[in-house]
C-alpha cells in the first residue's frame, strides 16, 4: 500500500460523519495491518486472493489474534486469572463481575469476545436456592443489558442447554422482555436430556427475538467431543480453543474457471483449488503462531485458559449452488437446480464430499484441535458476496418445501464440523403452535442436520447469518451511523441483497473484521 | 394392510393448525353439512363428472376418460384452481382414491418432522372404515405408531363411528357451529343432534382435544346463546380447550354469502361470553 493512499484512507475514517469513536479507532487498526506486507504466498495462490477464488475473510495482512478464541471460562471460574488479578468468584455477583471483566480482554478478529461461556452451566452453581425467580430475572437483566452495552456486536455469543435449569430458564425470560441484538445464542439440543418443555421456551423465545439458533449436540459431541461451543455465527469449535483463521474458496468462481463438467472439476479442479485456498491458510497460521507470537504471550494462553492444541482453523465454502449449476451446464443438463432435483443434489453431495476428503487430507499446522487438518465450514456469506449463494444453502426465494429443504440440505451437515447455516422461514401460524417447531427441530436433528435456525416472517429481528439486526437499527444507517458495529455489515449486506424485502430473509452475510474506507 | 380406498381431497405435509403439534393432513372428500361459512366448499360433494371445469383448466390438465369420467394430470396441474372457481356442484376434479398404503407412503418422509397425522375434510368420519383402516395401519407400522391419530370432524356422526375408531383414535377436534338446532339448521343445512351427542361421548372417552366455535355476527353469537353454549360446554368438562375462531372470507364459496367477518374486539368478547361460564382453556384466532 502507497503511504499516499494509506494516509487518505485514515484521514476517510478520521473525518467520517457516519460512524462513531469506537468503530474509528478499529478502523485505522484494520488500516495500519493492512499496510504490513502479506506472508508469503506462491503466484498462483496470489493470484486466487487477488481474484477472489479464495478469500481471507479480509482478517488482515498480519493475524496477531486467532480469528475466534473460546476461553475455557469455568476453569477460570474455578481458578481466578492473575493476569487480571482475579480471584475465584464466591457469589452470584462476584461471578457476574468475574466475567463482565474477563470478556474485555478476550481477543478475536472482530476486536469483542465471539464467545461467553456456557452461561446456564456456568452460572447455574452460584443460583443460592433461595433465590427467587423474580430475584434471579432482576440480576440476569441487569447483566444482559450489561453485556449488549459493554459488548455491541452481534458475533458475542453465548450457549445454553442440554440441560434443563433455573438458569437457562431465567435467560429466555429476560430475553423475550429485552428484546436485544446481543448475546447472539445458541441452544444444544439433545433428545435424550433437553426437554420438549425447554425447547419450546428457546422456540417461543425465537419468536419475540429470533434467537436461539438449535444445534444438534450429540453431532457436534461426536466430532468435537463435550466441550465445544457455537460462536459468532455458526462456528462450532473447541472451548479452551478455536480458530486461528478462516480461508474461503468460492464455488462458482472455482467452477466458472473449470473447462469441463462434474467429473473433471472433482478430478482435477477441486483438488487444485483446495490446495490454494490450505495454502493461503497455513501462510496466515504459521504467521499468527510463529511470527506474531500470540500463544507464547497471551495471558489465555500462559494461564491454560486455552491450549493451541484445542485450535483449528476453518476452512470455508460457499457458492455451493452457482457451482452445481455451472457444471451441469458444462455437462450440457440445464434444468437441474440444488434442491430441487435429484442430479443437482446428487453433484452437490459429491463436490461437498471431496472437499471434506480434500480438506482432511491435508495437515495444517498448530492444527490439533482438528486432529491436525482443517475444519470444513460452510460459510455465510460477506456483504461483498454478489450473486452468490452463502455456504451451501439453496438460494433464497428458490427453497422447496419445508421438508424437501431440510430433507436436502442434512446430508451435508455432517461434513462440516465447524458448522454449517441453513436457515428456514416459518409463518405467523407458527406462533400459536410452538410444539410444531420443536417436532421440525427434532426431526431435523434425527435425519442428520447439525445446525438450525429459522425465522418468523415479519420479525423486527432479521438474521444476516448467525448474527441478528434490528430492522428499525439499519434506517438512517449511512447518515447517522449505528450502536452496534454489525449493524454496518447488516446494512451492506440489505443493500446486497435486499433482504428485507423478501418473502424468505435467508441471505448471506458474514463475519468480518472491520475493514479501511468502508 | 388393507386395500380400502378413501376418496383423497388431498394431502398436506406439515401443518401447525390441525391440531396438537406438526401434524401431517389428509382432507378427505365429501361432507355430511352444506355450510354456509365452509371454507374448503369444493371439498363438500364428490365430482359428478359434469365436464364444465374441464374447458376452464388454463393448464391444460383435465380431460375425459372413454366413458366421460372427469380425469386430473397433476403433473401439468398449475394449481391456479379455476376448476373449484367454476364448479356448481361443490366438488372438485382433484381428488383421488386412494389406498391406505398411498398415503402412508407420503406420510413416512415427513414422520420424523411429526407429532401425528390428522385426517380433516370434507368430513373425516364420512369414510369411517377408510378411516379406521389408515389409524391401523398407522400404529402397526414400527416408524410410525408413535404418531397420534386424530380426526377434524363436524361431530356428524352416529355412534357406531365412534365406536368403531376408538381403539385407533387419539384425539378429535369438533366443530360446533351453533348449539341451537334451527340456527345450525339455517347454518349447515343439518340439525346438530349428532353433533352434539359426539361431543359429549368423545369427551367421556377423554378423546376431545378440542372444541371449536366459529363465530358468525349476527347469526351465532347472540349474547344468551354464547352463554347456553359455554353453559352446555362446562357441563360436559369445564376445563375444556376452546377454540374461538372468527369467520374469515378468505377460501369461502365464490357465490355471494351472507355473512360478515368480525372485528377482532367483537370476536374476544363473544369469546369472553364462553369463557366466563367454565373454566375453559381457551384460544381465539
Amino acid at each position: 500500500m502507497q503511504l499516499t493512499q494509506l494516509v487518505n484512507d485514515a484521514e476517510s475514517i478520521v473525518t467520517s460523519p457516519a460512524i462513531g469513536y469506537d468503530q474509528k479507532v478499529r478502523r485505522l487498526a484494520a488500516l495500519a495491518v493492512s499496510a504490513l506486507p502479506y506472508p508469503p504466498l506462491s503466484q498462483a495462490c496470489q493470484e486466487a486472493l487477488e481474484k477472489r477464488v479464495i478469500c481471507d475473510m479480509f482478517e488482515g495482512n498480519r493475524p496477531y489474534t486467532p480469528r475466534y478464541v473460546l476461553p475455557d471460562y469455568a476453569k477460570a471460574l474455578r481458578q481466578g486469572v492473575k493476569h487480571l488479578e482475579l480471584d475465584p468468584p464466591q457469589d452470584l455477583a462476584d461471578a457476574l463481575s468475574f466475567l463482565t471483566i474477563l470478556y474485555g480482554h478476550v481477543p478475536s478478529v472482530t476486536t469483542y469476545p465471539v464467545y461467553l461461556g456456557d452461561l446456564d452451566a456456568l452460572l447455574e452453581p452460584f443460583v443460592p436456592a433461595e433465590m427467587t425467580d423474580a430475584e434471579l430475572d432482576r440480576t440476569l437483566r441487569r447483566f444482559w443489558i450489561q453485556l449488549d452495552r459493554l459488548l455491541p456486536d452481534a458475533f458475542v455469543h453465548t450457549n445454553l442447554g442440554p440441560a434443563d435449569g433455573r438458569v437457562v430458564r431465567s435467560i429466555f425470560r429476560v430475553e423475550r422482555s429485552l428484546r436485544q441484538v446481543v448475546p447472539n445464542i445458541t441452544l444444544k439440543v439433545d433428545p435424550e436430556v433437553t426437554p420438549d418443555s425447554l425447547i419450546e421456551d428457546g422456540v417461543r423465545t425465537v419468536f419475540a427475538t429470533g434467537k436461539p439458533h438449535f444445534v444438534n449436540h450429540p453431532m457436534m459431541v461426536r466430532d468435537h467431543g463435550s466441550g465445544y461451543a457455537a460462536v459468532s455465527c455458526y462456528n462450532s469449535l473447541k472451548i479452551g480453543g478455536g480458530s486461528h483463521t478462516l480461508t474461503r474458496l468460492n464455488l462458482r468462481e472455482a467452477a466458472v474457471r473449470q473447462h469441463g463438467g462434474l467429473e473433471e472439476f472433482l478430478a482435477t479442479g477441486l483438488p487444485m483449488w483446495v490446495e490454494l485456498t490450505a495454502e493461503l491458510m497455513q501462510a496466515r497460521i504459521t504467521s499468527l503462531v510463529e511470527e506474531q507470537h500470540f500463544f507464547a504471550d497471551h495471558f489465555l494462553a500462559t494461564e491454560g485458559l486455552i491450549d493451541i492444541d484445542r485450535f483449528s482453523a476453518m476452512f470455508g465454502i460457499f457458492g455451493l449452488a452457482e457451482c452445481v449449476a455451472e457444471l451441469l451446464a458444462h455437462d450440457g443438463i440445464h434444468d437441474a437446480r440444488w434442491g430441487h432435483d435429484e442430479r443437482a443434489n446428487d453433484a452437490a453431495y459429491r463436490i461437498v464430499e471431496r472437499i471434506a476428503d480434500l480438506v482432511a487430507a491435508r495437515p495444517q499446522p498448530y492444527c490439533a484441535g482438528g486432529g491436525g487438518a482443517a475444519y470444513l465450514h460452510s460459510q455465510g456469506g460477506i456483504d461483498l458476496d454478489e450473486g452468490v449463494t452463502a455456504g451451501t444453502r439453496i438460494p433464497v426465494t428458490d427453497e422447496p418445501g419445508m421438508r424437501q429443504h431440510i430433507t436436502a440440505c442434512a446430508p451435508l451437515h455432517t461434513h462440516f464440523a465447524a458448522g454449517i447455516s441453513d436457515i428456514f422461514h416459518v409463518d405467523e401460524t407458527a406462533v400459536g403452535n410452538p410444539q410444531a417447531m420443536v417436532d421440525i427441530i427434532k426431526g431435523a436433528f434425527e435425519v442428520g442436520m447439525r445446525d438450525f435456525t429459522f425465522n418468523l416472517a415479519d420479525n423486527e429481528f432479521i438474521r444476516i447469518t448467525g448474527y441478528l439486526v434490528r430492522k428499525s437499527d439499519l434506517v438512517g444507517i449511512d447518515e447517522h451511523g449505528a450502536r452496534h458495529g454489525s449493524d454496518y455489515l447488516a446494512a451492506g449486506s440489505e443493500r446486497t441483497f435486499h433482504l428485507t424485502e423478501r418473502a424468505v430473509k435467508r441471505v448471506g452475510a458474514h463475519e468480518l473484521a472491520p475493514r479501511p474506507g468502508r | 394392510m388393507s386395500s380400502l380406498r378413501g376418496l383423497v381431497a388431498d394431502t398436506l405435509e406439515f401443518s401447525s393448525v390441525d391440531g396438537p403439534g406438526n401434524r401431517f393432513v389428509v382432507f378427505l372428500q365429501g361432507c355430511t353439512f352444506d355450510c354456509l361459512a365452509c371454507h374448503n366448499p369444493y371439498t363438500i360433494n364428490p365430482c359428478v363428472d359434469c365436464g364444465e371445469c374441464v374447458d376452464q383448466c388454463p393448464s391444460g390438465a383435465l380431460g375425459f376418460t372413454t366413458t366421460g369420467a372427469v380425469t386430473w394430470n397433476p403433473d401439468v396441474c398449475l394449481q391456479e384452481d379455476h376448476c373449484h372457481a367454476v364448479c356448481r356442484y361443490a366438488s372438485s376434479p382433484k381428488a383421488r382414491h386412494l389406498e391406505v398404503a398411498d398415503l402412508l407412503a407420503r406420510i413416512r418422509p415427513a414422520a420424523p418432522f411429526l407429532s401425528g397425522v390428522t385426517v380433516s375434510g370434507g368430513e373425516a368420519t364420512m369414510q369411517p372404515h377408510f378411516l379406521r383402516a389408515l389409524f391401523d395401519a398407522i400404529k402397526a407400522d414400527a416408524a410410525l405408531s408413535r404418531l397420534t391419530c386424530f380426526v377434524d370432524t363436524n361431530g356428524d356422526a352416529p355412534a357406531s363411528t365412534w365406536k368403531l375408531l376408538d381403539p385407533v383414535l387419539d384425539g378429535a377436534m369438533v366443530d360446533l357451529k351453533c348449539l341451537d338446532p334451527a340456527i345450525h339448521v339455517a347454518l349447515t343445512g343439518s340439525d346438530n343432534a349428532r353433533t352434539r351427542d359426539s361431543i359429549t361421548r368423545l369427551a367421556g372417552r377423554g378423546k376431545l382435544h378440542e372444541v371449536r366455535l366459529l363465530i358468525l355476527p349476527g347469526r351465532n353469537d347472540d349474547v344468551q346463546l354464547l352463554e347456553a353454549t359455554g353453559d352446555w360446554l362446562a357441563d360436559i368438562d369445564p376445563r375444556m380447550r376452546l377454540k374461538v375462531i372468527g369467520f374469515r372470507r378468505h377460501g369461502t364459496r365464490p357465490t355471494p354469502i351472507p355473512l360478515v367477518e368480525p372485528s377482532r374486539e367483537h370476536l374476544e368478547r363473544c369469546a369472553g361470553i364462553v369463557a366466563a361460564r367454565g373454566d375453559f382453556s381457551v384460544t381465539v384466532v
